[in-house]
This record gives C-alpha cells, sequence and structure tokens, in this order.
C-alpha cells in the first residue's frame, strides 16, 4: 500500500511509530471495551486525572464509559507473572476549560508483575523513546514520590498539610511552603532544597546528597541514581531533568513518577510511574509501572495553516460522459494532485479550477 | 535568534507596578510608555515581549502557553486554580479575601447562608471545609450591596482598607486567605526556556526583599 505521506496528521503518526516501538520490546496490544463497572471508578477515584465519568444503567448495573485505561487493566491483572501490555484507546474526560466531556486518544504502556530496576530502566526508555518519535524537541521530568513522601514524613504527620506541601511543591511554589511550615513550627530546608534543585541527573542527585537525608531517603536516591546512570550509558540523558515539582498523589505513587513536554504544546502529553500502591489497594501483590501518551495533544504540534482544501476544482456538467470524466480524474489524481469534481463551485479554497469539456480538462482559474 | 519570553501583565494600577519591577530588573521596553494602539511591545535585544491583558485572564494566557509567564493575583489562582507554576510572591497588591457582613452581623447557623461572592470557588470551597450550608449567589461587580439590600447575608471579597465597608456600615468578619501578586509560569514554558525565565525570576525576587 503507498501513500502520500503528508496525508496523517501528528496523532495518527505518533500512533505507528509508538505501536511499533512499543511492540519491539515485547509489549502485546491490550484491546478492550469501551464500558466498565461504574464502581471500579468510585472506588478509586482519586486515581482519576478528571472528576467526570459518564454513566449509564445496563441491565440495572451502573456501567461507565472509560475515563481511564490503566484500572481496567490493573483489574484483570494476575498476581505473579510479569505482563507487559500497550494499549491505544479513546477515554472519556470532562476538558479543563469547557466543563463538558471530550473523547480523548491515548496511547500507553504498562508493565505489572515483580518490577526489577530493569522494568523500571525500560520503561522509562521507553517513555523518551515514545517522545523521540514525537520530536525531537523533548524534556522528561523525573521525580520520586518515595523520596518526597519521606522527607514529608520527617517534618510532619499532619495529611492535610502534607498535601497543601505537595501541592505547593508542584508549583514550585516555595513562599508558600515556607509559610506553611513557620505557621506550623517546622523546619522548611530539606523542602526548599527538593523545591529549588532541578535539572541534570549529576547536579541534582550532588545536591541530594550534601543534604540530611535518612536512610530511607539515601535508599530512594539510590535508585534515581541507577535510573540516572542507565540514562547516561544508553545516552538517553539528554534530554532528561531531575525534577520534583512532578508530585503525584501519594496515595498511588510511591516510588519514580515522570512527565513528558514537547516543546510547542503548552501542557504535558505524556505522564507515568511506579503505581505499587494502587494494586495493593486493590488488593492485589504485583508492583507496576506505565505511563500514558495524550495523543490529542499532537493536533497542535507544527501548525501550518491549510492554505487549499483541495488542489484541484474539477467543473462537469449533466452532459459529461461519465467514463471519460472519471479518466481525467484518474489522469490527475495519478500526478499527486487532489481532485474534487463537482458541478457547482463551492465555497472552499482551491488552487486551480479546471471544467470538463467533454474530451479534456481546460483551465479557468489558477490560484498557485 | 534570541528567545523571546512573552508576559501576560494585568492592565491597571497594579501591572504598571509590575512592569516597573520588570523595567528595573532590566526588562526595559519604551514602546510600552507610549500612547500607542499596540497591544504588544517588545524589546527583542533583552528578548522580551509584553502585552496587557484582563487581570482576570493572564492566568489563562499563562496555563495555555500564549504567555511563558504573568504577574497575577493569589485571588485569581486560588478561584480557577491554573496548572502553573508559582515561582514568586512579588509583595504587590497586598490585601486579603475576606468575609464581611453589616456590622451588626451575627450568624444564624439555623439558616442557610447566603453569601454573595465573585469568588464562586474560593467562597464555596470556605465553607464546605466548615461543613457549613451555604447559598452562593454569583454577582460580577458592586458586591458591598448585596447585604444592603438583603440580597445574601455576607459577602466573600477582597477587603484592601476597608473604607469601602466602612461607608456602608458593612464590616470585615473573617479573613480568608491574604491575597498578593504573584510570578507565575507556563509549566512546559519553563521546561524549554528555564534559564531565561529564572533569570527574569532571580532579578525580580531581589526587589521582592525589598518589598516584603
Amino acid at each position: 500500500m503507498t501513500f502520500n505521506k503528508d496525508v496523517i496528521k501528528n496523532d495518527e503518526k505518533a500512533i505507528f511509530a509508538l505501536r511499533s516501538l512499543y511492540q519491539k520490546y515485547g509489549y502485546k496490544q491490550y484491546k478492550m471495551s469501551k464500558f466498565e463497572e461504574y464502581d471500579l471508578y468510585a472506588r478509586n477515584k482519586d486515581f482519576l486525572v478528571s472528576d467526570g465519568v459518564i454513566t449509564f444503567t445496563d441491565g440495572g448495573k451502573l456501567m461507565a464509559l472509560k475515563p481511564d485505561v490503566t484500572l481496567s487493566i490493573i483489574k484483570n491483572s494476575q498476581d505473579g507473572a510479569l505482563t507487559k501490555v500497550y494499549y491505544n484507546e479513546n477515554v472519556y474526560r470532562v476538558s479543563k476549560g469547557s466543563h463538558s466531556f471530550k473523547e480523548i486518544m491515548q496511547t500507553g504502556l504498562e508493565c505489572i508483575g515483580d518490577i526489577d530496576t530493569y522494568n523500571i530502566c525500560e520503561v522509562v526508555m521507553l517513555a523518551i523513546e515514545s517522545l523521540m518519535a514525537i520530536s525531537s524537541d523533548f524534556v522528561l521530568d523525573i521525580s520520586h514520590m518515595g523520596l518526597i513522601s519521606d522527607i514529608l514524613s520527617e517534618v510532619t504527620d499532619d495529611n492535610s498539610l502534607k498535601n497543601k506541601i505537595i501541592k505547593c511543591l508542584g508549583e514550585k511554589n516555595f513562599h508558600e511552603i515556607k509559610a506553611l511550615c513557620q505557621s506550623a513550627g517546622i523546619s522548611s530546608d530539606t523542602l526548599e532544597l527538593v523545591t529549588s534543585v532541578y535539572g541534570k541527573g549529576d547536579e541534582v542527585i550532588a545536591k541530594l546528597k550534601e543534604a540530611d537525608l535518612s536512610d530511607g531517603m539515601l535508599a530512594h536516591l539510590a535508585e534515581l541514581e541507577s535510573l540516572n546512570s542507565f540514562l547516561k550509558e544508553n545516552g538517553l540523558s539528554d534530554n532528561v531533568n531531575f525534577d520534583f515539582s512532578i508530585a503525584c498523589d501519594m496515595k498511588y505513587y510511591s516510588s519514580i513518577v515522570f512527565k513528558g513536554y514537547i516543546k510547542g504544546i503548552a501542557e504535558s502529553v505524556l505522564s507515568g510511574g511506579q503505581y505499587g500502591k494502587l494494586l495493593t489497594r486493590m488488593g492485589k501483590k504485583s508492583d507496576a509501572i506505565g505511563f500514558a501518551v495524550y495523543l490529542d495533544m499532537l493536533e497542535r504540534l507544527n501548525e501550518q495553516s491549510k492554505k487549499y482544501d483541495v488542489d484541484t476544482l474539477l467543473l462537469y456538467d449533466d452532459s459529461a460522459d461519465t467514463a471519460a470524466l472519471a479518466k481525467n480524474i484518474k489522469l490527475l489524481t495519478d500526478i499527486g494532485t487532489s481532485v474534487l469534481a463537482v458541478k457547482q463551485i463551492p465555497d472552499i479554497k482551491y488552487k486551480q479550477l479546471l471544467k470538463f469539456n467533454g474530451k479534456g480538462v481546460e483551465i479557468l482559474e489558477n490560484n498557485d | 535568534m534570541k528567545t523571546m519570553i512573552n508576559v501576560a501583565l494585568p492592565k491597571g494600577r497594579l501591572g504598571e507596578k509590575v512592569y516597573a519591577m520588570f523595567e528595573k530588573a532590566g526588562y526595559d521596553c519604551s514602546s510600552i510608555k507610549e500612547n500607542s494602539r499596540k497591544l504588544t511591545f517588545e524589546n527583542e535585544e533583552k528578548g522580551i515581549r509584553y502585552f496587557w491583558v484582563k487581570p482576570s485572564d493572564v492566568a489563562i494566557y499563562v496555563e495555555r502557553g500564549a504567555a511563558d509567564i504573568g504577574v497575577a493575583g493569589k485571588d485569581i489562582l486560588l478561584e480557577y486554580s491554573p496548572d502553573v507554576y508559582e515561582l514568586l510572591d512579588l509583595g504587590l497588591g497586598k490585601c486579603r479575601m475576606a468575609v464581611a457582613g453589616k456590622t451588626d452581623f451575627t450568624d444564624d447557623t439555623e439558616k442557610t447562608l447566603r453569601v454573595a461572592t465573585k469568588f464562586v470557588n474560593i467562597a464555596m470551597d470556605y465553607y464546605s471545609k466548615k461543613s457549613r450550608d451555604i447559598d452562593i449567589i454569583k454577582l460580577n461587580g458592586s458586591i458591598e450591596l448585596a447585604p444592603i439590600l438583603g440580597l445574601s447575608d455576607v459577602i466573600v471579597d477582597i477587603v484592601e482598607t476597608g473604607t469601602t465597608l466602612k461607608e456602608n456600615n458593612l464590616a470585615p468578619l473573617e479573613t480568608i486567605v491574604p491575597i498578593s501578586a504573584r510570578l507565575i509560569s507556563n509549566k512546559a514554558s519553563f521546561k524549554f526556556k528555564t534559564a531565561e525565565i529564572e533569570a527574569i525570576k532571580n532579578a525580580i525576587a531581589l526587589q521582592t526583599e525589598v518589598n516584603s
């Protein structure tokens, strides 16, 4: 099958590129139904990115149109064997601006089972390669929720204060963290460090090592260190930053978390992490790591305004011989121009206007 | 070509003070002071482009990446919770978000409390934390009128000096949160223009120490 590569949109290109990337590493596609019992989402509400879920009843059961794929994959996962799957599904979420539901094309992968260092490195590497497949101008930010959680536990055991601090950390908002700590009478030194350090792995790790960290924190730091050296050895560290403002919900994420950005898109296009705690909450023994790529974001990438809706507008009338007309259209499409055959000129932009005169075509107008 | 940083400034007195801080920090742009009908002002040499927008819109421009950085009041950030970095408290435009009512107001907890406000989310959040049943009346201006005419029991609004309240026989009852102007940044812009945004932040931070 041959086709003109220009007709493929960014998101479609990405789907193909990512699919072959994930298959290369032995990930199997996971195809699922569009619906799921609502109960699954009600129990894990905070795991969802947006609040709303479209629900309907099916034979007395409250069903939902999927707002998320990960939960469904985890629900059906078996403890024990390592499972590697990728998916390419539509999810239904409330968009922030309009407060109405949107269909979002999402692709991603999950690695579920007894997760070891290699699995973590592989998933992070695939996240980097996913971004690379979309654009060469990208950044992947990596953070560690275990480290953040330990640092918070050291200063306070008040959960509402912890959540406030995590929110500020996500905003790189140190002035408010300082105010919160001051009013609670606790030290903000280590928090200042994690809010202000970001950049290349080597620098961030070196700065953290200078701080007074507990054994637990050092163990988390060692995980970041081994990930950092893996990325360096494989020449993947150029576009990677360590940044603790990538703060996710501590209820689900226990370890490495990351977010990917592409130049020209105002929001993150990739988001993931190790979410073992979600599995524990669902009564499973396994651990898991994965990420999702938001393909709907790619629409705005490398925007070029389309000059013409169609290359050639071909006018014909009732007297035209169908076979002869079709033959002329074929000749035009064969040389790579798109042709819209009509009897009346529609309100669209076209490069050239041709008329079919029974034998051949004559040029009426050329806008090129 | 030098990387350009787009800055959304809030129209009005606060915005002028903010621009003065940017100017002092070395990011001047002489054309902004000329009385023209232009919408954007840039100093290519310094790599900066300014534009004035409605104060409540600054967060939208920054969140969506049309502006890399901007200055918005904490009231707007709390009300709309945009997904942005809040890099600095500029210590300008200081005031507070407060509950106000008639000077002789006492809260009758047997009834639903009627609250008039421009800041629906802030008011709802504040009262839901207190588990108080309220009726929100969303107004777009002249909030102080509501308790006077009996439209609401109290209002949730920005209180600067309290003079307007006093002149109308109203008084601030509870402070919800202190407010001031914040330097915000688009998250993705920060990743790709880190050095430039950091330089601006640091140059301005030097001045906030004087303000606070």
